[in-house]
Parts: structure tokens; C-alpha cells; sequence
């Protein structure tokens, strides 16, 4: 098993040549510790369905879920070790998917000239 | 060795030299992500929509779905995640035996999650609760209930789709891996198959509470 | 025409050196390149094919409306014309065609690099964008699709009998050419640059592409889920549109303009470059506001994502919501005014020369301000309820598209062709096409400003006698703006076996892609450029120099 001292690995030999950024490893200890969180948000994912938190139902889940994906975004992809441009990118593509759900469910909660919020043509519950 | 870096058999005619490849490689690599983002995002989106204009139904049909199996799929592709993250680490270290090892790791966790889908869709094609002619739902909800199931099997599928495309990548990067291909200082294709694999993992991170634990449980 | 020639580089005759379309031969050469030029030509081949395919439709849609009864064709036919053209056009011409061949042939170019930074995924895109185009073909002769190039459900999903399913695959499948394109180009000019070619001396070309990518990457994804849910709809019952079942069809409206408002940009921007690198070299004078402009290109993207509602007005949005797509569709026209302005500004007390690529620039700039005004008009709520699905909005996005981005590819084809070919083309001949394309346009799509404001409806194959005046009007321009369209053909054609030898720079333009020779051999550039010049330095008899 390798080392699981926070070194970066620099090739010497390699050096200057390949002109990009020396490959960061990341310790071991730290996949293992965002592995167990992963296990336990999961665990916790089930709990919270079993919980009534009333209105705040779906923003526990997602909020686990948020979480979970955060740390597999930084740790296990890297981002946290990444140049900016790829954060930026990262940060780009969650604004849009925000941007695309957001706006559209923003037609299905907002008034119409009737007063009426939603489709008219949706039966709703 | 600064020849051998000038002229690494990786490196293509059209770049300087291998740290400018791999960050172009890495930067398509997460555009092409992004785009998977939106993709997804499409189905997300009409999730959405439904989930809050039908509720109750929604709850109703995510009950059907087995919950203990979707959790043992989720654990074991964030395992699975785990080994890809493991094998990637591996390669920057220039350990070939262990980027094999945790490659086929990565392969028999992803093609256990396969099995299971396999086995509940299955359960779904016998209870009747695959949408179309022989739809079969108790109570008032089952319209809304089969834009459930629609959902269900379009975001899923879709999602299997993309483990059924990585697993023989994966395949291919572990006979490349025995044959001394990857590197410290080129392992590139292992990174980006990991960036690939990780965003499969999230994209069924945000699936399972969205699909399986609907309403009380 | 003055021409300025690089002492280094001699005019000579393009066969008596060798370069990206002599270095090798066969067929296999082409259909196995990687060179980033010989795609560029790959895609103007497919792309010509599929105008003249989309043309064919157009012309019978104007031959059916010479008429007010629907005569010549029978309605569920013309539904599957009108479908069929906007398909083609818009998936198949407009969409890749300024990225795909100029795009794709200067940008490495223009920012001193050998190739993309994926010149194998970028022959891919090629293949994939074929692929895609031969499933249209399919469906197209296997019965044809009449459901609008807008596939609206339940008409798509659930009704229609045509090929909605082929047509669909083409267009999910053509989409995917389009999102790598876009990821090449972007990776390209962020990791590719020559030393010394910073940002903000990058060609407004290369920002308008950069732009455009983002909206390739970020917008087309959403389509082709959207696409893919409609299949699957179709195929295998996965009902998430249907109304039968509680579905709502104005999700799949949100869910297609959400990528189709972004793709009129796709279809805009690109021209805008060209433009900017026109205006520029024939008012022999640095761009008006250049950082200005570079903005409005990153703003126009990111603000055309923000828009699309616009296009449900009358669909059962929410009034609030019409209201705010309203007012945000009023602030992405500013952008767009203000490059109009610079590139006025650009020309004012310049030594303007009316060359061809002049022509089409200045006739552009005149189309593009009455489309994107008359965009002002639709986009206001009271308005569009009024004119929503009649001609109006139809002569509208023409002036956009045909106006603008047509005139704008024809532009750069003949701004680069020299560059592209290693040929002049024939001057005289290509500025009366220029002008009959001008003159046909402004004749096909005027009357239908007024045709829609007095009310006659779109996709319609019959109307009312009163509109038969305008109509013949409209049918007798499109037959003109077809010779002008035709004319290109033949004469660069032509050139490349009888035009002139090119000069590296015949138009004395800056940039780096002028200096290389005319037309560049398969590396672009034996040593990389280092660049010292801000852009556009056309300073009064001052070489550009690259170190």
C-alpha cells in the first residue's frame, strides 16, 4: 500500500517538460472519510423518508443528496485540487440546470389573469 | 528524459507538449459533463413538474418501488465510485497492478447494480406498473401514477445506459492498464473515465430519494 | 481590388506547392482526415447539399401560395413542406454552418495553432452530423413529417402517423455533431492561443464562436432529452406528455425553446463575427468598441438563455411569467443594438471599399436591424397575441435568419474564400448575386410583415383573397433570391479551376490567418507565431507583424 502523507508527486525527471500542473494525489485517508460520509448520508437519506419534517420534507432529501454530491464533486473528482477554470465550468453547469428547472417551474406556481396559479388545463390535487 | 517527455508516444502532434494535452483533455472532458448535466437536467426538470402538481400520486407509485434494493444499488455505486477514485490514485503513482484491481473492482460493483436493475424492472414487468396497454394501477391516482413510472423508467434507463457505456470502457482501461499503458505522467484516460463514472454516480445519488422515497416511509 | 502581398509569400499558383488539399489524394484522405481544414470543406459539402434540399421545400411552399385555394397541394403534403423546411433548414444549414465550415477552417488559424484541440472528434462531429442528416433523408422520403418543425405533443406524440420518430433520431443524433463542436472549439481557444495572443486580441470571430460554444454545449443537451422523451413516448407509451394521462404539452414547449430560443443565437452570433471581421477590413479601420463588442457576444448568449418563453405567450404560461420573458426579451436586444452601432461606428470615416464580402456585410447590417426591431415588436405580450402564428413572425425570424446569418455566411465564404480555395473568385459576378440576393430578399419576406399584421395565418396552405397581392410578390422574390443563391455555386466553382491564383492577403486584411499562404499547407504555421499587435491594427501604412 502507498504512502497516505499529503505529498504531491512531482516528476522530477518529467519536470517543466509536460508544462502543466504536477498530478495532486489525494491521501487515502481522505477517499475513505468521504466514502464513509457518502455511506452514512445514504443511511441517512432512508431515515429522513421515515421522518415527518411537514413542509420540509423534500429539502432535507435533497439537501442530503446535495451534500453527497458535493463531496464525490470535490474529493473524488478533484474539483477541490482543480484549476479555476474547471470550477468555474462546474459552477457554470449547476447555475444552468438551476437556470432550466427553475424557470419553467416558475410558469407552474405564478398567477394567471384569472387569478388562478398553474396550468388550467391540469387537474390539480 | 526531457527528450522522452518531447516525445512521449501520447503526446499529439498539435500540442506543445503532455501537461497542455491533458488539461485540454480535462477541460472537454468537463464540458462534455455539463452537457450531461443539462441532459439529465431535462428529465429533472419534468420531474419536477409532476412531482408537485401530483403529489399524493407520486407517493402512492414511488411505494411500489423496492427501496431496500434501490439503497444496496446506491451503496454499492458509491463504492463503486470509491475503487474508480482508487484506481485513478493508483495510476498517478504508477502502481499497474493496483489500477487493474480497482478498475475490475469498478467493473463488478457496476455490473451488480445492473443485475439488480434487472431484477426490479422485472418485479415491475410482473405487477403491471410498466406504462402503456397493460398498465395496472389500484386507486384514482393511476393516470398520474403511470407519468410516474414513465419517469421512472426514462431517467433510470437512461442512467443504465450510461454504466451499460462505461462498463467496457472501464474494460478496455484495465487491459490498457495490464499492458503498461498509464503512467505518472500519462494516465489521462483513466482520469477522465473516472470524471465519467463519478457523474454517473451522482446522477443516481439525486435518483434514488427522488424515485424511491416519495411520502412516508 | 488592391491587393497587398506578403513579400515572404509569393502569389503562386496554388498547384505548384504543396498545401492541406494537395498534400495527399483519395478518397480515403478526405473521408480519414484529421486537418481541421479538410473537414471545414467536408461540412460545406454536406451543408450545401442539405440548403438546397431545405430550398427545394421552400420553393414548393411559395409555388402552393401563388394561389389562394390550396391547389397544388393537399394540406396534410403542404404540413409535411413547412415541416420539412424548417427541419432542414434550421438542424441541418443554419445551425452548423458558419461554425462548421469557417468555424471549424479559422480558428486554429486565426489563433496560430495546428489544428483543435480534438481533431479526431471534430471528423467524429462530421460523421455523427452525416449520420443524423441521413436519418432525416430517410424519414423525409419515407413519408415525411408533418407535425412543424416544432414537434409539439399531443400532435407529435400521440396523433401524427408520419416519420416523427426518424426525424427526431436525425435531429437528436445531428445535435451531438453540434455539442462537440462547440466543447472543441471552446477547449480550442482556451488552452491553444499562440504566446502573445491574449484575449483581447483575439479576432471578434473567435469571441463570437467562443460564445456560440457555450450555447452549443450548454443548450443543445436539452433538445435532445426533450427529443428522446417524445420517442420514447412514441415507441414505448412512456407517457410524460400526455394530457390523457395528466401531462401537460406546455412542458415540452418550455422544455424545446429553452434550447431552441439559444439556437437563433447559435444561428446569429457566428454571422456577427464574420461581420465584425468584414466591417472592419473594408473600412480599412480598427473596430469601433472592440471590448464592447466581445462582451456583447458573452452577453447575447448568456441573456439568450433567459428569453425563451417568449414563444408561449398564447400557450397557457402564466401572465406573470409572460411578463418577465417579455421584459428580459426586451434587454437581449440591446447587445445586438449595440454591436449594430459599433459596426456603424467602425465604418464612419473609414476608407470604405464595396467588395463583394462588403456588400453582404452592409446588406446585413440594414436586415439584421429590421428583424431584430421587429423582434422588439413580437416580443411585446399585447402585440404577439395579435400576430403570434401569423406571417408577421414568420418575416421576423426570416430577416434574423436568411438577413442575417445567410448573408453572413455568404459573406465570410467569399471574405475566406481566397484563403479557403487559393483562388479569387470572379468580383464582378459575385457582387450581382450579391445584390439580387439582396434585392430577391427584401422582396420574399417584406410583404409578409404586412401579410401577418393584416392576419394571415402561418402553415397554412390555403388563404383569403385579399392576400394573394402580397403573396405573388413574395413568391416572385423567392424565385429571384434563388438565382442569387445559385450563382455562388457555379462561380466558385469555376474558380477553382479558372480563378486567379490567391495571394496570401488579398484584401490586406489583419490576422493570422492572412499570413500564411493562400491556401495554407496542412500545419498552418512550420513555426508557431508569437504575436505582438492588438487587434485589427489597420493603422494607416502599417504593416502587421508577426514575430
Amino acid at each position: 500500500m502507498t504512502a497516505t502523507t499529503e505529498t504531491d508527486v512531482h516528476e522530477h525527471e518529467h519536470g517543466h517538460e509536460h508544462g502543466g500542473r504536477h498530478p495532486h494525489v489525494v491521501p487515502l485517508l481522505t477517499y475513505f472519510l468521504v466514502f464513509g460520509a457518502l455511506m452514512v448520508g445514504t443511511y441517512l437519506t432512508v431515515w429522513a423518508a421515515g421522518q415527518d419534517f411537514g413542509r420540509f420534507n423534500t429539502v432535507v432529501a435533497l439537501g442530503i443528496a446535495v451534500t453527497k454530491a458535493t463531496l464525490v464533486v470535490l474529493f473524488f473528482m478533484h474539483v477541490k485540487y482543480s484549476p479555476r477554470l474547471t470550477q468555474l465550468v462546474v459552477a457554470v453547469a449547476v447555475a444552468f440546470l438551476a437556470l432550466l428547472i427553475g424557470g419553467v417551474v416558475n410558469d407552474y406556481y405564478s398567477p394567471r389573469l384569472d387569478g388562478q396559479m398553474g396550468p388550467a388545463n391540469i387537474r390539480r390535487e | 528524459m526531457s527528450e522522452a517527455a518531447h516525445h512521449h508516444p501520447a503526446l499529439a502532434h498539435h500540442f506543445e507538449n503532455l501537461g497542455e494535452q491533458k488539461e485540454a483533455s480535462s477541460l472537454g472532458m468537463w464540458l462534455f459533463i455539463a452537457q450531461e448535466v443539462m441532459f439529465f437536467g431535462g428529465m429533472f426538470l419534468a420531474y419536477t413538474v409532476y412531482r408537485n402538481l401530483y403529489p399524493a400520486a407520486f407517493a402512492e407509485a414511488s411505494h411500489h418501488l423496492d427501496w431496500k434494493l434501490g439503497g444496496i444499488n446506491t451503496a454499492v455505486l458509491i463504492l463503486s465510485s470509491l475503487t474508480m477514485a482508487l484506481a485513478v490514485r493508483a495510476a498517478a503513482l504508477g502502481n499497474r497492478k493496483q489500477i487493474v484491481l480497482f478498475l475490475i473492482a469498478t467493473v463488478v460493483l457496476g455490473s451488480i447494480f445492473l443485475g439488480v436493475k434487472v431484477v426490479e424492472y422485472g418485479d415491475k414487468f410482473e405487477h403491471h406498473l410498466v406504462p402503456g396497454a397493460h398498465f395496472q394501477f389500484p386507486g384514482p391516482n393511476a393516470r398520474p401514477a403511470q407519468i410516474f413510472y414513465s419517469l421512472y423508467f426514462a431517467m433510470t434507463g437512461l442512467h443504465a445506459l450510461h454504466m451499460i457505456i462505461g462498463i467496457p470502457i472501464l474494460l478496455v482501461l484495465a487491459w490498457l492498464a495490464h499492458r503498461g499503458r498509464y503512467t505518472p505522467a500519462y494516465h489521462t484516460p483513466v482520469e477522465m473515465t473516472g470524471l465519467y463514472w463519478h457523474f454517473v454516480d451522482i446522477v443516481w445519488i439525486f435518483l434514488f430519494p427522488l424515485l424511491y422515497l416519495v411520502g412516508p416511509h | 481590388m488592391t491587393t497587398t502581398t506578403s513579400p515572404l509569400i509569393p502569389a503562386a499558383a496554388p498547384r505548384q506547392r504543396t498545401h492541406y488539399l494537395n498534400a495527399n489524394y483519395g478518397v480515403l484522405s478526405w473521408l480519414l482526415t484529421t486537418d481541421h481544414k479538410r473537414i471545414a470543406i467536408l461540412y460545406l459539402v454536406t451543408i450545401s447539399a442539405m440548403f438546397f434540399l431545405g430550398g427545394s421545400f421552400a420553393v414548393a411552399i411559395r409555388l402552393e401560395l401563388v394561389t389562394p385555394a390550396g391547389d397544388l397541394f393537399q394540406s396534410e403534403t403542404y404540413n409535411k413542406l413547412f415541416t420539412m423546411h424548417g427541419i432542414v433548414m434550421v438542424f441541418f444549414f443554419l445551425i452548423p454552418s458558419i461554425p462548421a465550415v469557417l468555424g471549424n477552417f479559422l480558428i486554429p488559424l486565426m489563433i496560430g495553432a495546428r489544428d483543435l484541440a480534438f481533431p479526431k472528434l471534430n471528423l467524429a462531429s462530421w460523421y455523427i452530423f452525416v449520420f443524423g442528416a441521413l436519418f432525416s433523408l430517410y424519414a423525409i422520403v419515407n413519408g415525411g413529417v408533418d407535425t412543424g418543425w416544432t414537434f409539439y405533443p399531443p400532435y407529435s406524440t400521440s396523433f401524427s402517423n408520419t416519420q416523427v420518430l426518424a426525424a427526431g433520431l436525425g435531429i437528436f443524433i445531428t445535435g451531438f455533431s453540434s455539442i462537440l463542436t462547440g466543447l472543441n472549439f471552446i477547449v480550442t481557444i482556451h488552452k491553444m492561443r499562440a504566446p502573445g495572443l491574449t484575449w483581447f486580441r483575439l479576432p471578434l470571430f473567435v469571441w463570437a464562436h467562443y460564445a456560440t460554444s457555450l450555447i452549443m454545449v450548454l443548450g443543445t443537451p436539452v433538445i435532445a432529452v426533450t427529443i428522446l422523451m417524445v420517442a420514447l413516448e412514441r415507441t414505448l407509451h412512456l407517457g410524460i406528455f400526455d394530457p390523457a394521462l395528466g401531462g401537460d404539452p406546455v412542458l415540452f414547449q418550455h422544455l424545446f425553446w429553452f434550447y431552441s430560443h439559444p439556437a437563433v443565437y447559435i444561428m446569429i452570433l457566428p454571422a456577427m463575427g464574420v461581420i465584425s471581421e468584414v466591417v472592419t477590413c473594408f473600412s480599412r479601420k480598427r473596430i469601433f468598441g472592440y471590448e464592447v463588442i466581445a462582451a456583447s457576444s458573452m452577453a447575447i448568449a448568456i441573456f439568450g438563455f433567459l428569453v425563451w418563453g417568449h414563444h408561449l405567450f398564447p400557450a397557457g404560461q402564466s401572465t406573470y411569467a409572460g411578463v418577465v420573458f417579455s421584459l428580459l426579451s426586451y434587454l437581449v436586444a440591446i447587445p445586438s443594438a449595440i454591436k449594430v452601432f459599433n459596426w456603424t461606428a467602425t465604418m464612419y470615416k473609414g476608407s470604405i471599399k464595396l467588395d463583394t464580402p462588403m456588400l453582404y456585410a452592409i446588406g446585413f447590417l440594414g436586415l439584421f436591424t429590421i428583424g431584430g426591431l421587429t423582434g422588439l415588436f413580437v416580443a411585446a405580450v399585447g402585440v404577439d397575441i395579435h400576430v403570434h402564428d401569423t406571417y408577421f413572425v414568420v418575416a421576423h425570424f426570416h430577416y434574423i435568419m436568411v438577413g442575417g446569418a445567410i448573408m453572413g455566411y455568404l459573406g465570410g465564404l467569399h471574405f475566406w474564400w481566397p484563403k479557403i480555395s487559393g483562388r479569387l473568385y470572379p468580383e464582378m459576378w459575385a457582387r450581382v448575386a450579391a445584390v439580387i440576393v439582396f434585392v430577391g430578399f427584401n422582396l420574399t419576406f417584406f410583404p409578409q410583415f404586412i401579410l401577418g399584421y393584416l392576419g394571415m395565418p402561418r402553415r397554412y396552405h390555403a388563404y383569403t383573397e385579399e392576400f394573394q397581392v402580397l403573396n405573388v410578390m413574395s413568391s416572385a422574390g423567392a424565385s429571384i433570391l434563388g438565382v442569387g443563391y445559385l450563382l455562388p455555386m457555379f462561380y466558385f466553382a469555376w474558380s477553382m479551376r479558372y480563378g486567379a491564383p490567391a495571394p496570401a492577403n488579398p484584401w490586406g486584411a489583419t490576422g493570422l490567418e492572412w499570413q500564411t499562404p493562400s491556401p495554407p499547407v496542412t500545419e498552418n504555421f512550420p513555426v508557431q507565431p508569437v504575436v505582438v499587435d492588438e487587434a485589427y491594427e489597420y493603422a494607416k501604412g502599417r504593416e502587421v507583424t508577426v514575430v
